[in-house]
């Protein structure tokens, strides 16, 4: 089970960053849990600073930008 | 029947309703108002749009894109020197923020994880100032020399508001205990030089384009002007001969849409708007065509777009309809605001600043407002305070800033603002 939460106030990219994730994660076919993380001091405890930010299981993955669904497979996996 | 779902339906469909049953249609003051809401649009649409707002976009798409912000954000870490940290912080808002919604996490971070309180809120300040977007679309529609003075006044204003919070707060230590900043990967930056020309190609697009018709018939400024199409299209070849060398798209591909857009450009030549929107769209097909960042870049810029057109347009027409295209009047009498912000007084200054700390503007559609207010007989002091306070914070924003620094440095800060925007708009009316 990957817990994968998605750090941003709510603009466009961290929807868009969201639903890349959710492609991704599916088409890996894992099980996993998506968290959207929008309060500012929540985001500020994972040291992110330019939204969105993608973390799985806890570790900082990407930060400050959207990806295809292709390379969010990479970052999801490992 | 659920009411407890339904309620919302029947409030919406009453509230219309009772809006179009009142509706005061025949009044002369509001149909009168309602053309004016019309006429700015247009105006817009016919000035802003082609030559500045699209451009604009993709500049700032591209600044999203290609500009390292790991760079900057290096200069405002815990580890930065001080002195250094302030002067950052105060310009890096034009690369960092060219969306609005990143400046709250950024600001907290600086706080937080980076260089402390001073600097945090100097960028604070300074950001929604200073984002390309904003600056173009000031100098654009309200005067060069506005465009500049908000710029430069932000700047130098965010530095001192920033100086006098960390005095103020010195004794309290600073942040740092969170964790550590944690910064994307830098992949492929390329070398400087080419960046720097990369975006000085369309820099010069956008300035010559819009270059405006000087009153001498004769002189430099003149043959400037005569030039201007000549040089925006040598920048725009040289740009397409950039994208070919360093961001590998095909020749053939880029050719063909300089040959297009040739074509057009020399066909209407009275009309240079045609040349210029098939340009974009030749751009835009190149762009979104190719793989990796130029595809990011395009959709960076049509995510601006999307983001910032349909407030922006929503923005003029309310403008238009409350305060009338300038030397006409909208539903708001001018009386009113030339009483209340005309002329340079230090109370048409302040109330300029207090009304803008307090009112939430949406991205940009300061500038149409601005514009309205200035038409109904605002001062150019009061127009800057406004603008240096107006974006800076909002009724929303203190509360997001109050959750990170607390209600006495937000106090702090927005009386500093206020004061600040006061006194710069009183010595800008003062000399101009």
């Amino acid at each position: 089970m990957k817990k994968l939460q998605i750090l941003g106030p709510g603009c466009a990219k961290c929807i868009k960053l969201t639903q890349n994730t959710e492609q991704a994660a599916r088409k890996l076919g894992i099980e996993f849990e998506l968290e959207k993380v929008a309060d500012i001091k929540e985001i500020m405890k994972f040291g992110v600073m330019m939204t969105p930010a993608l973390v799985v299981d806890g570790k900082v993955k990407l930060v400050g930008k959207v990806l295809p669904p292709a390379e969010l497979e990479n970052l999801i996996k490992d | 029947m659920n009411w407890k779902d339904e309620w919302k339906w029947f409030a919406g469909l009453a509230g219309a309703f009772l809006v179009l049953f009142y509706l005061p249609v025949g009044i002369p003051r509001f149909d009168n108002a309602v053309l004016e809401g019309l006429y700015l649009a247009k105006s817009y649409a016919q000035e802003h749009v082609i030559l500045c707002l699209l451009p604009a976009f993709f500049i700032a798409g591209a600044i999203g894109v290609f500009l390292s912000q790991n760079t900057v954000m290096k200069y405002l870490g815990a580890d930065a020197k001080k002195v250094l940290a302030y002067g950052v912080a105060s310009v890096s808002g034009t690369i960092l923020a060219v969306c609005s919604c990143t400046i709250l996490p950024l600001f907290a971070g600086i706080y937080r994880m980076g260089a402390g309180l001073g600097p945090a809120i100097a960028f604070l300040y300074s950001g929604p100032a200073i984002n390309v977007l904003a600056i173009i679309l000031t100098a654009r529609v309200l005067g060069i020399e506005l465009g500049i003075a908000r710029a430069v006044g932000a700047i130098t204003f965010s530095v001192i508001i920033g100086l006098v919070m960390h005095v103020i707060y010195r004794t309290e230590k600073d942040g740092q205990e969170g964790p550590k900043m944690v910064l994307g990967a830098d992949d492929g930056m390329r070398p400087l030089w080419q960046n720097v020309l990369y975006f000085a190609a369309m820099i010069v697009v956008l300035v010559f384009a819009n270059w405006g018709r000087p009153q001498e018939q004769t002189g430099f400024w003149h043959l400037v002007y005569t030039s201007k199409w000549v040089i925006t299209a040598l920048s725009a070849a040289g740009l397409g001969v950039m994208l070919v060398a360093w961001f590998a798209v095909p020749v053939l591909k880029v050719v063909a849409v300089g040959a297009v857009t040739a074509v057009f450009s020399l066909a209407f030549p009275h009309t240079p708007m045609v040349g210029f929107v098939v340009g974009v769209i030749g751009l835009s097909y190149l762009t979104s065509t190719q793989e990796g960042e130029m595809q990011e870049w395009f959709s960076g810029s049509w995510g601006f777009a999307k983001q910032i057109m349909p407030i922006l347009f929503a923005g003029v027409l309310v403008a238009g309809f409350l305060l009338g295209r300038p030397g006409h009047e909208g539903i708001i009498p001018s009386v009113w605001v030339s009483s209340l912000v005309g002329g340079n007084s230090l109370f048409a200054n302040f109330i300029a600043s207090f009304a803008g700390a307090f009112m939430y503007f949406a991205t940009l559609t300061e500038v149409p407002i601005l514009q309205g207010l200035m038409g109904s007989g605002m001062g150019k002091g009061p127009a800057l305070a406004l603008l240096l306070a107006g974006p800076a914070v909002s009724l929303p924003n203190m509360l997001v800033i109050r959750s990170v620094i607390g209600t006495g440095k937000t106090v702090v800060y927005v009386t500093l603002v206020i004061v600040m925007a006061t006194i710069s708009g009183f010595l800008y009316g003062t000399v101009f």
